[in-house]
């Protein structure tokens, strides 16, 4: 054994969550490793130029959740971070008519009314109620979730929080809550709505990354999950990291070096060397060891727990409510170099309206049709798309008057029936690309690059299972207290000295960091304990 | 009735908001398109442009320019060669500052002074029996802030010259055909240039400069934007940091170049051989430490900040424009340690920063005061760190 090869803290995982975690730890004083098996860092939040001079953000490709403490606490304006806000939101509608939204309230409004008078005083209502149910979910946002089997004294303390918390609200709003928790956001939005063209737009974030569709119960609560991004405060809002997500991650791994942290590349984490029930270091594919007495896996929960360490270290338990754990990737990416912008017949040679995301998601029924597909293992028809030509937003993206589109693909089964994806690849892209020239005519003619992203080739590159964008789904029995296992919610895992910070772990997916934010406080208090 | 500048038929087509403030007599749009913010943040990852017109712009001249503004300016006009620009402040004979500006030094005897208020009086009155005319040429030009990172790439297609431009210097180029100053200076903290262009010119160099800046997503921007920008740039702006000590009617509204962080400005205030306006009384504010406040950046604790309104059972307002009024700041006593006088969210650093003016003894870096405010209406404060400014300054601002 080297002192070269001894650390602190070892970190499986270069993606958000593992650098997010190796900088909280670093900064703590702690020396620090982080193995990232690629030969660059971020995970799934990555830019890549796929095509001379078009900077492509491959899977995660907007920024809203990261929780403000992070940008805070680590210092990352010091380190370049660089959010940019995306004002607009645009769905096309099939008739050849739109909904074009705006941070203005008074001239949503306005648009709302074009389609339906009723439903402008609706959006108001909507809101404000779900802006209380949100302000009523932040605080477990951002602390470890109680352990409500546990027996100490502690435990008992966090439970009676959650319960004075929940009691402190009002009826109404904790009733909203769990409608939304536990209900179809198709049942939801109807309360308020008669307009399907503002449904399909509000119902979209619903379905994302799930396998949910939007009259599924469990929906609403997708959405909501959704809705607690924000930007500058406002609830819901979307931004872009310039340079994309890869940029973010950039500004994260350049604070966790400055912090101290040592960042090793193309370093394939074979297993979490244990002894004695007690993790004492990792092993490299390569047969390198590096030593440390806290590891960390920021892989998803199937990684952490069935790859790598041996199940038999584990009770049975655990490795069933694992093997239960959903993973269920059904999502892709389609992601497109554009000669010039696309353009919308309605609105002629206009482009204000890519300022922000277009939503391709017409109506409920467009979406729960999409949704359809997947439940009998195939993807989307015509499928709902999230797409936004991130060029408009930093024009550092494309080459001057050329443009990049992300289409974010909902529904695309990792498990298909009768093919695979190596055979549907090229399938899907023609797919996607034929959905978008019904909305936007003349769009294939622009396409001078296209790649396609299906859910196996997120797992294949990226590592996450079944290519699942939120390390496990975002159903209600693996969140919070369940995420990813009862009992086992609160980062650390039966191995001493080994810990979870990936997004399989609470609060869960989407480029926030607070998984790996609370791993480092429970990590750090437990090396304090123990000193 | 209110004016218009050379620039206004196109840019009264690109205002979708026609949301327009009153500038110096002058329409001036507040907000371009959906939002502020937008066309901020236009300008920090790409390219925006501004209209300053409205600014007033003097043509200095003559044998004995030099020496005329090297008596009247704070700073040393001699320092500053020809194709250079310095931004600087002038003081009444108390030490006082009246008002701040930039010179433009085209030659020896050839300066160009802009300045936010009329100006034309006071320096003619200044010049005595020296060989030196003051012209008011506010109306001949127009002039065009083109900032952002992509403004050298705009701006260099079309006259690439700029390109080899340092911080600060000007050159004289053709865009569309006329003669027009283009300087590497700005109000936005950030890389940018000024094109002073004919007034007769105008529109045909903005086209030119609209066309060019197309690919690069650029558009205009509008006061809301440069508020927030200049604030993150630590810039201070007449009317708001302080006003011309000529109209004060008490000692509280009138401040040194010490007291608004103008010192650096000072550079050479030793030299005996150049005894400008206030020199005298400046260096015995020095020599006693009469100074009464030091000028300083603030930055609030965000977490706290965010604490306060949810503890309220509120959403934490955290895109606010720029405060309209002072806000009070406290010691950690409650006793009053200052105040500041703007005060904005900066998306930048994701927290709001103030320019603020403290008792001397509390400017140290790193010192915790109280910024004052208002929940559930009722007054509380809220921690901040003094720092240093500007609180955003990229490399590309002044790198090569």
């Amino acid at each position: 054994m080297t002192d070269t090869n001894r650390y602190d803290a070892i970190i499986v995982g270069g993606g958000h969550n593992g650098l997010v975690n190796g900088a909280y730890l670093a900064k703590a004083g702690l020396k620090t490793l982080i193995l990232e098996q690629r030969h660059l860092v971020g995970g799934a939040a990555i830019t890549e130029e796929l095509h001379p001079g078009f900077s492509f953000t491959t899977f995660s490709y907007a920024l809203s959740l990261i929780r403000p403490e992070v940008i805070r606490e680590l210092e990352l304006t010091k380190y370049g971070f660089n959010p940019i806000y995306m004002p607009t939101s645009f769905a096309p509608m099939e008739n050849g008519d739109y909904l074009y939204l705006g941070p203005d309230r008074d001239e949503n409004i306005r648009e709302i009314m074009r389609h339906s008078p009723r439903d402008a005083d609706a959006m108001d209502r909507y809101e404000h109620d779900v802006g209380r149910v949100l302000q009523l979910m932040y605080p477990l946002f951002d602390r470890v979730p109680p352990n409500i089997f546990g027996k100490t004294p502690e435990d008992a303390q966090d439970v009676a929080w959650l319960l004075g918390h929940l009691g402190s609200a009002e009826p109404k709003v904790v009733h909203d809550a769990v409608r939304l928790i536990t209900g179809s956001i198709s049942d939801f939005l109807d309360d308020y709505f008669e307009s399907e063209i503002l449904k399909g737009y509000l119902a979209a974030s619903s379905t994302t990354g799930t396998k949910v569709g939007p009259m599924s119960a469990g929906s609403g609560f997708v959405s909501l999950m959704m809705a607690m991004g924000e930007h500058d405060g406002h609830l819901g809002s979307w931004s872009f990291h310039k340079g994309g997500n890869g940029g973010f991650t950039q500004v994260v791994a350049t604070a966790a070096q400055a912090f101290g942290a040592e960042i090793k590349l193309e370093a394939h984490v074979d297993h979490v060397i244990t002894k004695d029930g007690r993790a004492t270091g990792v092993a490299l594919q390569d047969g390198t060891e590096f030593y440390a007495d806290t590891v960390v896996s920021a892989l998803d929960p199937r990684q952490t727990f069935t790859k790598l360490v041996d199940q038999r270290e584990l009770p049975g338990e655990l490795v069933e409510a694992i093997d239960r754990f959903q993973f269920n990737g059904t999502s892709a990416k389609v992601n497109f170099a554009l000669d010039a912008a696309p353009k919308y017949p309605a609105l002629g040679d206009r482009t204000d309206q890519y300022r922000g995301f277009v939503s391709i998601a017409p109506s409920v029924e467009y979406l729960e049709r999409a949704y359809d597909a997947a439940k009998y293992g195939w993807y989307s028809e015509r499928p709902y798309l999230d797409t936004c030509l991130q060029s408009f937003l930093d024009p550092d993206m494309a080459p001057p008057g050329k443009h990049v589109m992300s289409c974010f693909v909902q529904y695309a089964p990792y498990h298909l029936k009768g093919s695979d994806w190596d055979t549907e690849r090229n399938n899907l892209g023609d797919t996607v690309q034929r959905t978008i020239e019904e909305f936007f005519p003349g769009f294939s003619d622009l396409v001078l690059h296209r790649e396609v992203v299906t859910p196996l080739d997120i797992e294949r590159v990226v590592g996450l299972s079944e290519g699942n964008i939120y390390a496990g789904d975002f159903l209600l029995p693996q969140m919070y207290f369940f995420r990813p296992a009862p009992e086992w919610s609160q980062y650390r895992t039966p191995i001493e000295g080994y810990y979870q910070c990936g997004s399989g772990t609470h609060p869960g997916g989407c480029v926030m960091g607070a998984p790996a934010r609370l791993a480092s406080q429970q990590i750090l208090k437990d090396r304090a304990a123990k000193a | 009735m209110v004016s218009t500048t050379p620039f206004h038929p196109r840019l009264a087509e690109l205002n979708t908001t026609q949301l327009w403030a009153h500038w110096a007599g002058y329409l001036s749009a507040t907000q371009y398109d959906i939002a502020g913010k937008h066309e901020y943040f236009g300008v920090r990852n790409a390219v925006g442009f501004f209209d300053a017109s409205p600014l007033y712009k003097y043509e200095i001249t003559g044998r004995d320019a030099e020496r005329y503004l090297a008596g009247l300016l704070a700073r040393d006009i001699r320092t500053c060669r020809p194709g250079r620009a310095q931004y600087t402040i002038w003081c009444d004979d108390a030490g006082y500052v009246l008002e701040d500006g930039v010179v433009f030094r085209h030659s020896a005897n050839d300066f160009l002074l802009t300045a936010a208020e009329p100006n034309l009086s006071f320096l003619q009155n200044q010049v005595g029996s020296l060989e030196v005319s003051v012209e008011d040429v506010s109306a001949s030009y127009a002039m065009l802030a083109v900032q952002g990172p992509r403004s050298r790439a705009v701006i260099a297609e079309l006259a690439p010259e700029v390109g080899e431009l340092g911080y600060f210097g000007h050159v004289q180029s053709k865009i569309a055909g006329s003669e027009v100053t283009v300087s590497r200076t700005g109000f936005t903290g950030d890389l940018g240039y000024e094109l002073r262009i004919p007034a007769d010119d105008a529109l045909a160099v903005l086209d030119a400069v609209m066309e060019a800046g197309e690919p690069h997503q650029m558009r205009p921007f509008g006061e809301q934007a440069l508020n927030i920008l200049r604030i993150e740039a630590g810039l201070p702006l007449i009317g708001v940091e302080f006003s011309s000590s000529r109209y004060a009617f008490n000692e509280h509204d009138r401040f040194t170049p010490d007291e608004l962080g103008f010192g650096w400005l000072l550079k050479g205030i030793d030299d005996d051989t150049r005894p400008f306006a206030g020199r005298r009384a400046i260096l015995d504010e020095r020599a006693t430490g009469a100074s009464r406040w030091k000028t300083v950046g603030l930055s609030v604790d965000g977490h706290a900040f965010e604490q306060l309104f949810y503890e309220a059972g509120l959403i934490p307002p955290k895109d606010e424009p720029p405060a309209d009024w002072e806000t009070m700041l406290y010691d950690e006593h409650g006793e009053r340690a200052g105040y500041a006088t703007s005060y904005t969210y900066s998306p930048m650093l994701q927290t709001q920063v103030g320019i603020a003016r403290v008792r001397p003894e509390l400017a140290t870096i790193g010192t915790t005061v109280h910024v004052e405010q208002t929940v559930n209406h009722v007054y509380t404060t809220v921690p901040a760190t003094v720092t240093r400014m500007p609180f955003f300054t990229p490399e590309r601002k002044t790198s090569m």
